[in-house]
């Protein structure tokens, strides 16, 4: 199965509750990591992502590239997304 | 035979922490809205939590324990299936089977249907033969040996990576990073389970099970994937959750087709991160959690209970991914007479205050001489 079938299973709801169907395994994310989890999941790049964060909550001066980068890393050490998975 | 109502017997009350499969079996039989028979249960003991279940068994019995032979094991079936009209044996204990396999024409004569694979089919996949399978079938199943003296511990690293899992005949299961570990944990399951004691490479990964059924004939009836969310220190489900993973469904295939297993089974495997599967065990009779088949819209219970009566039961529904189950421990509360008949007689019939409402068929007379 390759990484974008992959994502397309998850199950991912509205409260942030996300399960994924291959490996059985149940999740919570907040609204941040939920709008992160869904925006890779529809194939977004790093730069619309953190786009799409701006607009969404307006975060002021954070460090938004380092902060998804960190939590797509979190993603991986969960199994969410595929060990060999880059954002780009 | 009562194709339209028919009695159906299941051993394996035993609910408790590492319950016999008898309660989720019966709970899936009653899930399906075309079953309109009775259930019977069969106990080993007067305090299996099966017996007390409200709304479970229309009439119940007392077994003699396997270990006291297999013609006093018929005569009591004998026994009950003139009171109650049995038509239907769904035996869950893993000490029962070998007294029931290649028994058809016996059980039979007593009106009694089975979906059990021959004596041959079950070997196949017993512990300490599993890994032939490897070879024989290609199915993925870890490299192992069986042994019957410590001293073969000594030199099997040469043969086997580490580390082992050192397994009795039936039961249990170590994990061991070293000889003096594997030696000690030889010496405990021999003395508990006896010989050969059964030694497999440890495969890694996260475990699966699949509750699956076979035709008989190589063919695969259904098979529902399911991962353990929680367990027991015991390494019992205690939750566990519907899988989507073609691949399961696949080796279940393979199974059924390279041993033409007939009626239920369980397959317990690893699986790796890049999907690399390891069979490690084969149960030979339904898992405890076989109801979140019925609830996840695939009941096999149903399809084996059609397939022994000797109806086809068509193509199963898919099952439902994310379905899951979450056991509960609960206390029945119940007055000290509801022990009385199961302790005293050994059976409670339907004509008791006891039984549920589906109703058995009339007690079957003796034939006049």
């Amino acid at each position: 199965m390759n990484d974008a079938a992959r994502l397309a299973q998850l199950a991912i709801s509205p409260s942030g509750f996300v399960f994924d169907p291959h490996t059985g395994g149940t999740f919570t994310v907040n609204a941040t990591g939920r709008l992160i989890l869904e925006g890779v999941r529809d194939g977004l790049g790093l730069a619309a992502l953190t786009r799409h964060l701006e607009r969404r909550f307006a975060p002021g001066g954070a460090d938004l590239e380092r902060d998804v980068l960190e939590y797509v890393a979190r993603l991986r050490e969960n199994g969410l997304l595929p060990a060999g998975f880059e954002l780009h | 035979m009562h194709l339209q109502k028919p009695v159906v017997a299941v051993t394996g009350l035993n609910a408790t922490d590492n319950p016999g499969p008898g309660v989720g079996v019966i709970r899936a039989l009653r899930r399906d809205p075309s079953f309109a028979g009775s259930v019977v249960g069969l106990a080993y003991d007067a305090l299996d939590p099966g017996l007390y279940v409200e709304g479970l068994l229309d009439a119940a019995f007392m077994l003699p324990y396997p270990s006291v032979g297999r013609d006093a094991w018929m005569d009591r079936l004998a026994y009950i299936s003139a009171q109650v009209a049995l038509d239907v044996l769904i035996p869950n204990l893993d000490r029962e089977l070998p007294a029931l396999l290649d028994q058809e024409a016996c059980l039979a004569s007593m009106g009694i249907a089975t979906m059990l694979p021959t004596s041959a089919q079950h070997d196949l996949r017993a512990k300490a033969q599993l890994h032939h399978l490897a070879r024989t079938a290609g199915l993925p199943v870890p490299p192992g040996c069986t042994v019957s003296h410590a001293d073969a511990l000594y030199g099997i690293h040469e043969r086997f990576e580490g580390p082992l899992v050192v397994k009795g005949a039936f039961h249990g299961a170590e994990v061991c990073h070293t000889v003096h570990d594997a030696v000690r944990a030889f010496h405990r399951t021999s003395a508990e389970w006896g010989m050969p004691v059964v030694i497999q490479q440890y495969a890694p990964g996260e475990e699966v099970n699949v509750c699956a059924v076979g035709d008989g004939r190589g063919g695969l009836v259904g098979a529902v994937p399911m991962k353990k969310l929680m367990q027991t220190r015991s390494g019992k489900g205690w939750a566990g959750v519907t899988i989507k993973d073609a691949a399961l469904l696949e080796l279940a295939a393979t199974f059924m087709q390279c041993t033409q297993w007939r009626g239920p089974c369980e397959l317990e495997v690893r699986r790796e991160v890049d999907g690399t599967l390891h069979l490690i065990e084969v149960n030979p009779r339904f898992p405890a959690w076989c109801a979140l088949t019925a609830g996840a819209g695939q009941n096999l219970v149903s399809a084996v209970v059609q397939l022994a009566l000797g109806l086809d039961p068509g193509t199963l529904p898919p099952y439902k991914v994310g379905t899951a189950f979450v056991r509960v421990a609960l206390d029945q509360i119940l007055d000290i007479s509801a022990l009385e008949s199961i302790t005293t007689r050994g059976e409670v019939l339907p004509s008791t205050e006891w039984t549920a409402s589906a109703g058995l068929p009339s007690r079957v007379e003796p034939e006049p001489s």
